[in-house]
């Protein structure tokens, strides 16, 4: 009994000390808690912070990094194992520096090196909406990494000397609006590079590479520089706001991650935000040096692959490789099928992939996987041909990156 | 054991194929909680059906994998009341579908839509000749609807499916190349005819110089890719002979796969129960109301799921036995003549001329489910049948739907039946021969019907149905007068031989024919004839509905999709716009 009263204390004490903190908040605010769900949603912040299946911002998916497994934080308003005991300017600083409220560094899995750029009033509005969700009791572990790299980092940090600037973004005066709009939300929110820039060795982006398409996760995240090859100067304004509304347009379908990226985040974003993005894309430099020669027709690798893509694959993507729009890509002049690395091309065609389904293209068609029917070396001649071929022109597929990829992606 | 009761719900949907999955999407719009049950697997093309593995002929084919398996669920079979009827134990003359898109995902998807005139049959042949002309066991009847007011809803459906075809009749304008026989349209097919072979082609130029007008078939196997009001975009159809049995591979076959449930598992009032198996439609105290379903799951559980309105979607066979195993509407009593459900049994009645040449190659492997050039001069009433002493017909023509491996084995008469000579003929023939075909409609009579069997019982003992059916005298003398005309169109093409395949003798259960069986609680306009009203509104239990050819009175010369699909648009309409605002009876009598 004397035990319960206590208790009963206790947690008095504690609301009292909660309803203090939130004082100064408007759980009210509609107009800024609803533009701080749409900011949450440019953010994508479900995608890291939500286990499939589970409760949204709960926590709980996986990102695998070449040091170990990353998890998703539970960042709903619970005490225990959510945010709820964080302040505002916890999260700002989260975000803003990449410092947690215990005061140790976050891993760069949570893109604060892009967040930081997100201005004050926007984490607060991404704050307002946070603090209205249901608290939910989900204990997660975020670091799963391997050894040394599980040691907790100290605040100051030698990878953020070398990977990691500070600093709210700053608009171009000699660029419309519309373009630093874009640069805002591709840089900040939309943290695009997190997966498109390459990296460093110590898993920083690469210094003038920005958006020319990286590895992550054994998908190829493709150039999304104005690159006429490999990029995506070949699309239009219109097709690249078509592209991240629907997840296709009449050049390809999102898949992989990106697909979940389209679901999640970009079919979600006005069109005003969308051709803000676009804008700026299209503007970006495209990268030097960009010279490739199509194998020849009579090489044995090329006949090889012309047959089985003929035997295989011509039925869907058409012997032109001209695919079917919005249902089966298209494969002739496709940036991604001639991208420097393969590896996206090899995963597909080993394990297949499944298309974005959205409200505007709810079709979500699927490549089935070939992997049990075709061999290593069987695939990396279709690949070939596919790569050089229709004015395609890119390197050949080894064999031994078949092997490779196969022993990792079926696991 | 006791059913566990689950928290009601608005709708819940018996079986989740093409009817299922129409009027879950059209009620989860109105903004319904709709509860699909669906005996057997969730199916998805490029998990279930890959181009991978898809055209596997002994699988599929031979091995009936995406059928229902008998063991799970089976019926009696007997040719006439005089017969002990046995259970079918191996699929023969019908294949039972199961699975997520039922019918949907193994149909050649041959899209037509019936005669104005086949949906008022008895008044219309009554007129024209008499009613001594028909045969006193005879039991057709108008269903009680016109095809003027289904003709929204095929349109709705065709352009759901992104048919393609040539119209024959757009607005009483009668169309060049078109079926100049059908109905009025609203407007043109969604899409173009699909592109013709030899055969069919050498087959329409023989119907033409006849002075028939020949048209391509309708075919739900797409001639160019389609994005559908739903949003659902289907590729184009590669020719590849694998439809019907198969699921396709290519996205090129309209199925509630590849045109509704890409949008209806969107939504968030749409829940699908599978490998459920649903037992009976539970009524109140009244009999007069239905409460819900009682399902069983794989592991022997039974659940009970309450719901507002039952829609009973499954295939045709599996509704009929639900009714009579929940006891709703009055069983068909034969002998006295009354009763409705069981009432009404119709199929189809097909048939061939093989035609053997010297010096074509056909190819018939460059083939899809429903390519083909037709005529329609010899189906429902188009001919005067006033010399002919049967009522009746069937669309015919050169339709290629296959050149698979193990069965396409077709040898001139008086061939060995093995050995090296009939492999030397089957080799010859491959390529250079040809069948045809005659898809005739079958009418309905007193003596073909459903009943509950009397001695065999499924695992959980529940009484199997009995189907008791035979082919009557006006439909073989229709088959051997479609079979003939057909036969002069195909001498035209200039074959070495020909022979004809008219349908005769007694119905044979296992030997494979359509899975186009009608009936059985059919749609009419008074409940004495008929378990449903024009809306497919069960009479005696006015929440709920009955879809599919379940309702067909008798069965026209066509294939029935397009019909069902029309249909269960027309019943959802009704249930939209007029059950929903006053629960009850939708006629009243």
């Amino acid at each position: 009994m004397r035990m319960r009263n206590l208790m009963t204390l206790a947690l008095a004490a504690c609301a009292i000390g909660l309803a203090a903190a939130r004082a100064a908040e408007d759980n009210q605010a509609f107009e800024k808690i609803e533009r701080g769900r749409y900011l949450a949603v440019l953010g994508d912040c479900v995608g890291c912070h939500t286990a499939p299946g589970g409760k949204p911002f709960a926590g709980g998916a996986a990102l695998e990094t070449p040091f170990g497994a990353l998890v998703g934080p539970n960042i709903t308003p619970d005490v225990a194992t959510g945010i709820g005991a964080w302040s505002e300017s916890d999260l700002w600083r989260a975000m803003h520096e990449g410092i947690a409220r215990t005061g140790a560094r976050l891993y760069p899995a949570m893109p604060y090196p892009a967040y930081t750029k997100v201005t004050r009033e926007d984490v607060s509005a991404i704050w307002a909406y946070l603090r209205t969700l249901e608290p939910v009791h989900n204990e997660v572990q975020p670091n799963q990494l391997t050894f040394p790299f599980n040691v907790r980092r100290p605040a100051t940090s030698t990878w953020d000397l070398i990977n990691f600037k500070p600093g709210v973004f700053q608009s171009d005066p000699a660029k419309s609006d519309v373009w630093n709009r874009g640069a805002y939300l591709v840089e900040g929110l939309g943290h695009c590079g997190t997966c498109h820039t390459p990296k460093n060795i110590t898993g920083g982006d690469r210094g003038g590479e920005a958006l020319q398409g990286a590895l992550l996760q054994d998908w190829y995240a493709p150039d999304l520089t104005a690159d006429p090859r490999m990029g995506i100067g070949s699309w239009s304004t219109e097709d690249i706001v078509r592209y991240l509304k629907t997840g296709a347009n009449s050049f390809d379908i999102a898949s992989g991650p990106m697909a979940e990226a389209v679901e999640n985040s970009t079919s979600h974003m006005t069109d005003a935000d969308l051709l803000a993005i676009a804008t700026y894309l299209k503007d970006g430099a495209p990268r030097s040096a960009n010279t490739a020669i199509a194998l020849a027709h009579d090489d044995t690798r090329m006949v090889a692959g012309k047959a089985i893509y003929e035997d295989r694959c011509a039925a869907c993507h058409i012997s032109s490789g001209a695919g079917v729009p919005t249902l089966f890509p298209r494969l002739a002049q496709a940036p991604l099928v001639q991208s420097t690395d393969p590896t996206s091309l090899i995963r597909v065609v080993l394990i297949g992939s499944r298309a974005a389904a959205t409200s505007a293209a709810p079709t979500a068609p699927a490549m089935p996987s070939f992997g049990w029917t075709l061999s290593d070396t069987e695939i990396a001649d279709v690949l070939t041909y596919v790569r050089n071929t229709w004015g395609n022109a890119a390197s050949a597929v080894q064999s031994t990156d078949v092997t490779t990829l196969r022993g990792r992606v079926s696991r | 054991m006791m059913a566990r009761k689950l928290p009601a719900t608005d709708v819940v949907i018996v079986g989740l194929g093409w009817t299922g999955s129409i009027m879950a999407h059209e009620l989860t719009g109105a903004g319904l909680n709709v509860v699909a049950i669906e005996r057997g697997p969730w199916r998805d093309t490029a998990t279930d059906f890959p181009t991978t593995y898809a055209p596997d002929e002994l699988r599929y084919r031979i091995r009936h994998d995406l059928f229902l398996r008998p063991e799970q669920l089976t019926m009696t079979f007997r040719n006439n009341a005089n017969q002990t009827a046995l259970p079918i134990r191996s699929w023969g003359s019908f294949m039972p579908p199961n699975g997520v898109g039922g019918g949907g995902v193994h149909w050649n998807a041959e899209t037509w839509r019936f005669l104005p005139s086949d949906f008022e049959l008895r008044t219309h042949l009554v007129q024209r000749y008499g009613e001594k002309f028909l045969p006193e066991d005879m039991t057709i009847q108008d269903w009680g609807i016109t095809y003027d007011d289904l003709e929204p809803h095929y349109d709705k459906f065709e352009y759901l499916c992104g048919t393609s075809g040539k119209a024959g009749n757009i607005k009483g304008r009668i169309q060049a190349g078109g079926n100049p026989f059908e109905g009025a349209r609203s407007r043109e097919y969604p899409t173009p005819p699909q592109k013709q072979p030899y055969g069919p082609t050498l087959f329409a130029q023989a119907a033409q110089e006849m002075g028939y007008k020949p048209f391509p078939q309708p075919s739900g196997n797409l001639s160019q890719a389609y994005t559908n009001p739903l949003g659902v975009t289907l590729g184009p159809c590669t020719y590849c002979g694998f439809c019907e049995w198969f699921g396709c591979g290519n996205y090129s076959k309209a199925s509630p796969q590849t045109t509704i449930l890409p949008a209806l598992i969107r939504r968030p009032n749409f829940e699908a129960r599978t490998q459920c198996e649903v037992l009976k439609i539970n009524l109140d105290k009244s009999g007069k109301r239905a409460t819900g379903v009682t399902y069983v799951d794989t592991s022997g559980n039974e659940w009970e799921q309450p719901a507002d309105l039952v829609l009973l979607c499954a295939f045709q066979l599996f509704n009929v036995h639900l009714l009579l195993l929940s006891g709703i509407g009055k069983p068909y009593d034969p002998r006295a003549g009354d009763g409705v459900i069981g009432r009404n049994y119709s199929y189809q009645v097909t048939s061939s001329v093989d035609a053997f040449f010297d010096d074509k190659i056909f190819n018939p492997f460059i083939a899809s489910g429903s390519i083909g050039m037709c005529i329609d001069e010899f189906n429902g009433d188009n001919f005067d049948h006033g010399p002919l002493g049967f009522v009746g017909g069937g669309y015919m023509g050169a339709v290629q739907t296959n050149g698979r491996p193990i069965q396409t084995a077709r040898t001139p008469k008086a061939t060995p039946r093995w050995g090296a000579e009939w492999k030397k003929a089957v080799a010859k023939s491959y390529l250079s021969s040809y069948e045809a075909v005659t898809h005739g409609g079958c009418n309905s009579y007193r003596d073909a019907y459903f009943d509950l069997d009397p001695t065999y019982t499924d695992r959980l003992g529940r009484k199997l149905m009995r189907v008791t059916f035979d082919f009557h005298e006006n439909e073989l003398k229709m088959s051997t007068y479609l079979t003939d005309r057909l036969a002069e169109v195909v001498q035209k093409m200039g074959p070495r031989q020909l022979e004809k395949h008219p349908r005769s003798g007694h119905y044979d259960v296992t030997v494979y024919q359509t899975t186009h069986t009608c009936g059985g609680a059919i749609m009419g306009v008074e409940p004495r004839t008929s378990a449903l009203n024009r809306y497919l509104q069960s009479w005696d239990v006015a929440n709920l509905f009955v879809m599919g050819a379940t309702a067909f009175p008798q069965n026209p010369g066509y294939n029935p999709t397009d019909t069902v699909g029309a249909l269960a648009y027309w019943a959802a309409d009704a249930i939209v716009n007029h059950y929903l605002k006053s629960p009850g009876p939708l006629v009243q009598i």
